[in-house]
């Protein structure tokens, strides 16, 4: 279940950012699922003082999840998001609103939310505060592909809190920080998946059944990161994630990345991300009995996971110098690897009985992902 | 009794970086932040590119949010 969150930008209040438009392909595929995605950004300051940004995204979806192939068809879908930003600044404050719709075939998501980013200390510091309201509507399409049947099972509502500091600290160094609190209330769980508890009279083993969760929700993520220029022209940021919630999942993580340009035609990036998180409170792989607690999930985001990201990024200037109009012009490709590893979530679609696997015995699962994304950047 | 002491504590250090606001001089001049400006300091260079990730990431894990990231939808499948 995703809130979708504001944007704490922690730039320097005192200028608008240039013009931009940004064309964008992105490929995500792994763990049964194919996500292609394509998007359009415009942004434009109308004065010195305001600035308008629009973003349409297309998500086109086909396969599902371990959890969810193992008890239904193959699923097609398509998100389609479009989100509309005003900023305006004045003196040394950029107010920000922005509302974002997202629309599925079982989902519906609108985030209503507004930020105010403050420069003070001589330009030193930055404060970022900000607040979404999110409203979701859920479903559950019990058709096909082609032959959609979608019933709508629940709300929920979604309030994020954010506050960040960016703090230049020498003429090489900056810092900054982030906070974010978010509350959940409603339908919570995602339909899709179920839990299973043991169940000798079935061939299997044992039988499925839907997830309850509970109906609120609320997490506290802070992050701490810094940026370091090296005594060449290159930088390393390194950050970290302290997340908890009232699921009982703690969850670090933890990033170091890497800025090597190449005079004013190439940016190389890598980078390394780590994630590890314990399991909710309710989870369980398999439960001993039917309604054998209040809350029960098994959701493989909910389950003790790791995974580690090696990604690698370049940017290349095909306009350095601008033509006509334009400032500058790019085209960036981004390719990343990720290894999810589950301690306590097992692979029921592929292994079982039929396999010499009585439940509770089947391995656990893990898969790769590759992550694609290029995209075109012209600033006017 | 705890709690009070930090609240008046938090209170007694804002007050105080309040009214040294406007006496703080910038240890870092502005003609010494050419490196800062540099797109490669930059935070977030590519706003949806990163807002895209966060929602892959938000989408197969148990954590969310701080990380400056966007994103909407279920991520259900």
């Amino acid at each position: 279940m995703i809130a979708a969150l504001l944007l704490v930008r922690s730039t320097s209040a005192d200028v608008l950012p240039d013009n931009r438009a940004d064309v964008f392909w992105s490929k995500y595929s792994g763990g049964g699922m194919d996500i292609t995605g394509y998007s359009a950004t415009a942004r434009a300051k109308i004065t010195e003082n305001f600035a308008v940004e629009a973003n349409y995204f297309v998500d086109k979806v086909s396969g599902a999840s371990v959890d969810v192939l193992s008890q239904a068809s193959v699923i097609k879908d398509e998100r389609k998001q479009k989100s509309g930003t005003l900023e305006y600044l004045h003196d040394k404050t950029t107010y920000t609103a922005s509302y974002t719709s997202s629309v599925e075939r079982d989902y519906i998501s609108e985030t209503a939310s507004f930020s105010l980013s403050q420069d003070m200390f001589g330009d030193l510091t930055t404060v970022t505060l900000g607040f979404a309201n999110t409203h979701n509507t859920v479903g559950i399409n019990s058709g096909t592909a082609n032959k959609p049947d979608v019933s709508w099972v629940g709300h929920a509502l979604t309030r994020a809190y954010s506050g960040g500091v960016s703090q230049i600290i020498t003429k090489n160094f900056i810092a900054g920080v982030n906070l974010q609190v978010i509350t959940d209330a409603g339908y919570l769980a995602n339909p899709y998946r179920e839990i299973r508890y043991l169940d000798p009279t079935k061939t299997i083993g044992y039988t499925l059944a839907n997830q309850v969760y509970p109906d609120t929700h609320t997490s506290t993520a802070v992050q701490v990161q810094g940026k370091y220029y090296l005594p060449y022209r290159a930088a390393i940021t390194a950050l970290y994630r302290y997340y908890n919630d009232t699921w009982g999942v703690i969850g670090n993580t933890y990033e170091l990345d890497y800025t090597h340009p190449i005079r004013n035609r190439w940016i190389f990036e890598g980078r390394v991300r780590y994630y590890k998180q314990n399991a909710a409170s309710f989870y369980s792989d398999l439960f001993p009995f039917v309604d054998s607690q209040n809350f029960t999930a098994r959701d493989q985001n909910l389950a003790a996971l790791n995974n580690t990201t090696v990604g690698a990024k370049v940017t290349y200037a095909f306009l350095p110098d601008g033509w006509k109009v334009f400032k500058r012009g790019t085209v960036t490709f981004d390719a990343s690897r990720i290894r999810f590893n589950y301690q306590d979530f097992r692979n029921i679609k592929n292994f079982g009985v039929a396999q010499g696997f009585g439940p509770g015995s089947e391995p656990l699962y893990n898969f790769n992902a590759n992550v694609f994304q290029v995209f075109v950047s012209v600033y006017f | 009794m705890r709690c009070r002491q930090i609240v008046m504590l938090g209170a007694a250090v804002g007050t105080m970086l309040l009214a040294s606001a406007c006496s703080v001089q910038p240890w870092v001049k502005p003609y010494e932040r050419d490196r800062l400006a540099d797109p490669i300091m930059a935070w977030d260079r590519d706003a949806i590119s990163s807002a895209y990730l966060d929602h892959i990431r938000e989408s197969r894990e148990g954590s969310r949010g701080a990380t400056g990231g966007a994103g909407g939808g279920c991520g259900c499948n």
